[in-house]
């Protein structure tokens, strides 16, 4: 778990790299939460269309 | 709330750690008995809105606890029972978890109220609300009622699935509300018994911590005198038919024979001195769930909840 800074290249004149370089970990980590937020966002889309089609127009009907 | 963490780095925590914040164990009796309370309902609810309100109790419940294990990571970190927790343990951090748990919450209020109604929504949001401010924030650190008055969070998903179908409230889900709040005690104080030693590390007042054993075992056995007659009385009352009567009947006589042994424990030899706790602590979770399960099979089977819809 070592994060990477490449903050001194600029100084030898190479282009500049500033930031964090994620590791291989952290970049897998990531891709997975990625697709979990991606799944559920996907679950709540279907949810309102299938809903919509249930209630038809009475999903606008929201009586207290 | 001192958690100090030694990383900077970005997150490494995957989708696991995040459904570990949910307590999917506890997700899983909340979810069961607010679809009691949906099925015990009376009125028709299109299956898919059905589904919708349950997806929005169950997410709802996965908010409290990620906000409950946001609030309560100090104290988390000292127990054995919950060192392992993705923020204790060093996976997740704090704010990591308040993002998520307050994410959550508000998304399931909002659904759940635009989609089934704004009862059952309003309800979801005090019953969140309660859990993280009233019970985890203020009582669990300050008095040994904590889990008495904090029970009531557990108690409530039957109140919000008989709100998503009826939108109202009425004394059947009051029946199942209080029979949860009375079952929480005994369930909770069992566990104690055997866990004293964490909680008095982590400085959390438990009654057998500020109180002593021999009071908790005492309040144990009130707490179940109450509810063994209160569990048979949905069918009393006639909201459920004789085979739920006699299961409650026959578990609660059990609930209290397993109270009279936690009572006389302290007599018990130390090598199995916390033999009748564990027992009552697991039969406890069994009796709940015969309960409520007995009521999802009088009302399937057409009983008394049945003839009520009609």
């Amino acid at each position: 778990m070592t994060t990477s800074m490449t903050m001194n290249d600029a100084s030898k004149g190479h282009k500049p790299q500033t930031g964090i370089k994620l590791t291989e970990q952290q970049l897998r980590a990531r891709r997975a939460r990625s697709i979990a937020i991606a799944v559920s966002l996907g679950i709540l889309v279907a949810l309102f269309y299938i809903v919509t089609l249930v209630k038809g127009p009475a999903v606008l009907v929201r009586p207290l | 709330m001192s958690v100090t963490l030694a990383r900077v780095e970005p997150s490494i925590a995957g989708v696991g750690d995040y459904i570990e914040l949910m307590k999917p164990r506890v997700m899983s009796l909340v979810v069961f008995t607010a679809f009691v309370g949906l099925l015990v309902a009376p009125g028709h609810m299109h299956p898919v809105i059905g589904l919708t309100a349950l997806l929005c109790i169950a997410v709802g419940a996965g908010a409290a606890g990620a906000l409950n294990m946001w609030y309560d990571a100090d104290i988390d970190a000292r127990m054995a029972r919950t060192a392992a927790r993705p923020i204790p343990a060093g996976r997740l951090l704090p704010g990591e978890a308040l993002a998520f748990g307050l994410t959550l919450a508000t998304g399931a209020v909002v659904v759940l109220g635009l989609l089934v109604n704004v009862v059952a929504a309003a309800l979801l949001a005090g019953t969140i609300a309660f859990y993280v401010v009233i019970y985890t924030m203020w009582l669990k650190r300050t008095t040994p009622q904590n889990i008495v008055i904090g029970g009531a969070a557990g108690a409530l998903p039957p109140m919000i699935g008989w709100a998503a179908v009826t939108g109202g409230f009425a004394i059947e889900p009051a029946l199942l509300f209080l029979i949860i709040f009375l079952w929480t005690p005994p369930h909770f104080w069992a566990l104690s018994l055997y866990r004293t030693e964490d909680y008095a590390r982590a400085g959390i007042p438990m009654l057998p911590v500020v109180a002593g054993a021999q009071e908790t075992r005492r309040q144990i056995l009130l707490y179940t005198l109450i509810l063994a007659p209160l569990g048979a009385a949905p069918w009393l009352l006639g909201y459920a038919g004789p085979a739920y009567g006699i299961v409650a009947l026959l578990a609660g006589a059990a609930m209290i024979a397993l109270a009279l042994r936690v009572r006389a424990e302290h007599r018990s030899q130390a090598a199995n001195k916390h033999l009748a706790s564990k027992q009552l602590f697991a039969f406890s979770i069994l009796y709940l769930f015969l309960l409520f399960a007995m009521l999802l099979v009088d009302r399937i089977s057409g009983g008394l909840f049945g003839h009520l819809a009609a």
